[in-house]
């Protein structure tokens, strides 16, 4: 590749070309040019491997762990091996459903607000701070809920908490994607389905909303995704219970916050193994959603720029 | 569907041509205002955010004032809450984080666009942003099972044998190697901002033009000086956004920084082993003790101080990269 595109390879231009006066500088600029070409393939090669040294480690390790024990028993008693992350599973279920019970449908309503009718400055306002929100610190964002819903509100640790700090992460990115699909939808289509006479809100649902449905998909999908994986808000907020609990007003277990405990406060060896085979199920879950989300993405229309 | 509307416009009685149909107009105000509802909400939630986390950080604040974050001692026990630690911890894991990531970034995103063959550029891009989706708590993990023990035999010690008779370069790695402070909390923050950095980064770098390369390689430039003399002068703006954006994700970072940074010191201490605290960390480990409503309301504080600068940084980053043809978009989510 290097002979391909670099000048003094041509032999008879050699000696005229002023930026090579002598033969040692030559040599000493192509030395340059391979060490420089050898470090960004060094940094290509590394930014790729620890993605995959990562995620060899979870596989390998987690994998030993992985029965069905894992998925449908409750952990025992501290230190003992055996049981399972069931509760958590469910746990992490209820709260990221519940989060995404509220989180979907606002961030879609403000998306298509943005994208339909939002024009001036009020627009323009909520695009800023829907932009900011996204950038904010999850762990503040679970001190708000904390503040709200633990130290006051419902009075102890709860999964409610957890589950409005998931929905304040997850709305502006739902919102912001949706809005960027929607402007990519034809202004043709819309005109097309106005010119016949079908009322505005019409157009939306029945021509705008279909054809960047995919899209939109893609986002929420995605969004959901990253909410799974949230620890420090629910740390905050749900603080994490080993048992099985169905009481949202209560600490519930949930799969981020178990690899948290088993990696953290459990001294036996147990524990790591554990925490390995909730890595492997939160990464699993987590995988399945964004291959879903590319396999969405071949069903057509327009998509989301990731 | 419109069909059938178009019909009912032209049954209208007094031969008014009324596309929409009053009920339609009823119908698009609902919609509109219901859509209006939820773009709202979310000026009211961060109207929420903020009047809640000033309203409960108003005791320490008022106690401590300006030493809340000039203070150097944090003694819940006494009363005392200066989060200078926390504030330095944030600051010097970040930037070792920076320092570590924004060179290997630069380098694979000048990889994927000035040399990779084609077909592999969407692959090395996807694989490193991929980098993105794994939760923080994993890199915690991760870090304490994998990455902490290896930095520790393999970088701390060798470095405090080098370093440790060399005068004012031995300040660097004061203290026992543990595996649990500054560097290996900012060895985790550079893998975790890396796919932050490169996205912006390679797309600043595929912005610049190829006729200026093409007249660096006409002058008998080598691929590197071309690299060095046309496409990264040309992208320098757009690469300090995307580090700073980076930045920004490193400082509100938490799980992982909390179960790496050994959260047992806080002096203000140039070693990379010092086992300090950030900002995050300091919340994470202290929320279950505050049991005093100035306890409680330090943190709150220490919560604020971490929104206005994360705040800054990104409304910094975002700046200069849309100064500079990038798109923050690009970063995923």
């Amino acid at each position: 590749m290097q002979g391909q595109m670099t000048a003094p390879s041509i032999p008879g231009a050699r000696p005229r070309l002023s930026l090579e006066a002598s033969d040692g500088q030559a040599r000493r600029r192509k030395i340059v040019n391979g060490i420089m070409t050898t470090l960004i393939g060094a940094a290509a090669l590394l930014g790729v491997s620890i993605l995959g040294i990562i995620l060899g480690y979870i596989i390998v390790k987690g994998a030993p762990a992985l029965n069905l024990d894992f998925f449908t028993k409750a952990p025992p008693a501290l230190g003992e091996a055996g049981g399972g992350v069931a509760p958590a599973i469910r746990g992490s279920l209820l709260i990221v459903g519940l989060a995404s019970l509220v989180g979907i449908p606002v961030g879609l309503g403000a998306g298509i607000y943005l994208a339909e009718f939002g024009r001036g400055r009020f627009a323009d306002t909520v695009r800023f701070i829907a932009d900011l929100m996204t950038g904010l610190p999850s762990i503040a964002i679970g001190a708000v809920a904390w503040a709200l819903l633990v130290k006051r509100g419902i009075g102890t640790y709860n999964a409610i908490a957890g589950s409005v700090a998931l929905a304040i992460i997850m709305i502006p990115i739902i919102t912001r994607t949706t809005e960027e699909i929607l402007k990519l939808v034809p202004n043709n289509l819309r005109e097309a389905s106005l010119a016949l006479g079908t009322p505005r809100w019409k157009t939306i649902v029945s021509v705008v909303l279909p054809v960047a449905r995919s899209g939109i998909l893609t986002g929420v999908i995605l969004s959901v995704a990253r909410v799974s994986g949230e620890t420090a808000p629910l740390l905050l907020t749900v603080l994490g219970n080993s048992f099985a609990s169905n009481n949202l007003r209560g600490p519930m277990a949930a799969l981020p916050l178990e690899i948290y405990q088993y990696a953290t406060k459990s001294p036996f060896a147990d524990s790591f193994t554990k925490a390995w085979g909730a890595s492997l199920v939160l990464i699993i879950i987590i995988g399945l959603l964004s291959l879903s989300v590319r396999l969405a993405a071949r069903l057509g229309g327009p998509q989301a720029r990731r | 569907m419109a069909v059938q509307t178009a019909r009912r416009a032209e049954k209208l009685p007094g031969g008014r041509v009324n596309l929409a149909g009053r009920g339609s107009a009823l119908g698009d105000r609902a919609f509109q205002g219901i859509a209006f509802a939820f773009a709202a909400s979310i000026l009211v939630l961060i109207v929420t955010i903020f009047v809640v986390l000033f309203v409960d950080a108003r005791v320490a604040l008022a106690q401590e004032g300006l030493r809340f974050i000039t203070g150097q001692v944090w003694n819940p026990n006494e009363s005392i809450f200066g989060a200078l630690p926390y504030i330095y911890g944030t600051i010097f894991t970040s930037l070792i984080g920076l320092l570590i990531a924004t060179p290997i970034a630069v380098g694979a995103s000048l990889y994927i666009v000035e040399y990779a063959p084609n077909w592999l550029r969407a692959p090395i891009s996807f694989i490193v942003e991929l980098l993105a989706v794994i939760p923080s708590v994993i890199y915690g993990f991760w870090g304490l099972a994998v990455l902490a023990p290896f930095l520790r035999d393999r970088v701390e010690r060798p470095l405090k044998a080098a370093l440790g008779d060399v005068p004012v370069l031995n300040a660097l790695v004061e203290g026992p190697a543990r595996g649990r402070d500054m560097f290996v909390a900012g060895v985790i923050l550079s893998i975790m901002i890396l796919p932050t950095i490169m996205s912006v980064a390679r797309e600043v770098i595929s912005t610049v033009p190829g006729t200026q390369r093409e007249g660096m390689l006409a002058l008998g430039a080598t691929k590197w000086e071309m690299i060095k003399g046309a496409v990264l002068p040309y992208a320098r703006g757009g690469i300090v956004g995307a580090a700073i954006l980076g930045l920004g994700r490193a400082i509100g970072e938490t799980m992982a920084v909390t179960m790496l940074i050994g959260n047992s010191s806080t002096k203000i201490s140039w070693s990379l082993l010092t086992p300090g605290y950030t900002m995050a960390s300091a919340i994470a480990n202290q929320f279950a003790d505050a049991n005093s409503a100035v306890h409680f309301s330090a943190i709150i504080g220490v919560a604020v101080v971490l929104l206005f600068v994360t705040g800054a940084v990104n409304l910094v980053a975002r700046l200069i990269v849309s100064r500079f043809g990038g798109d923050t978009r690009a970063t995923g989510i």
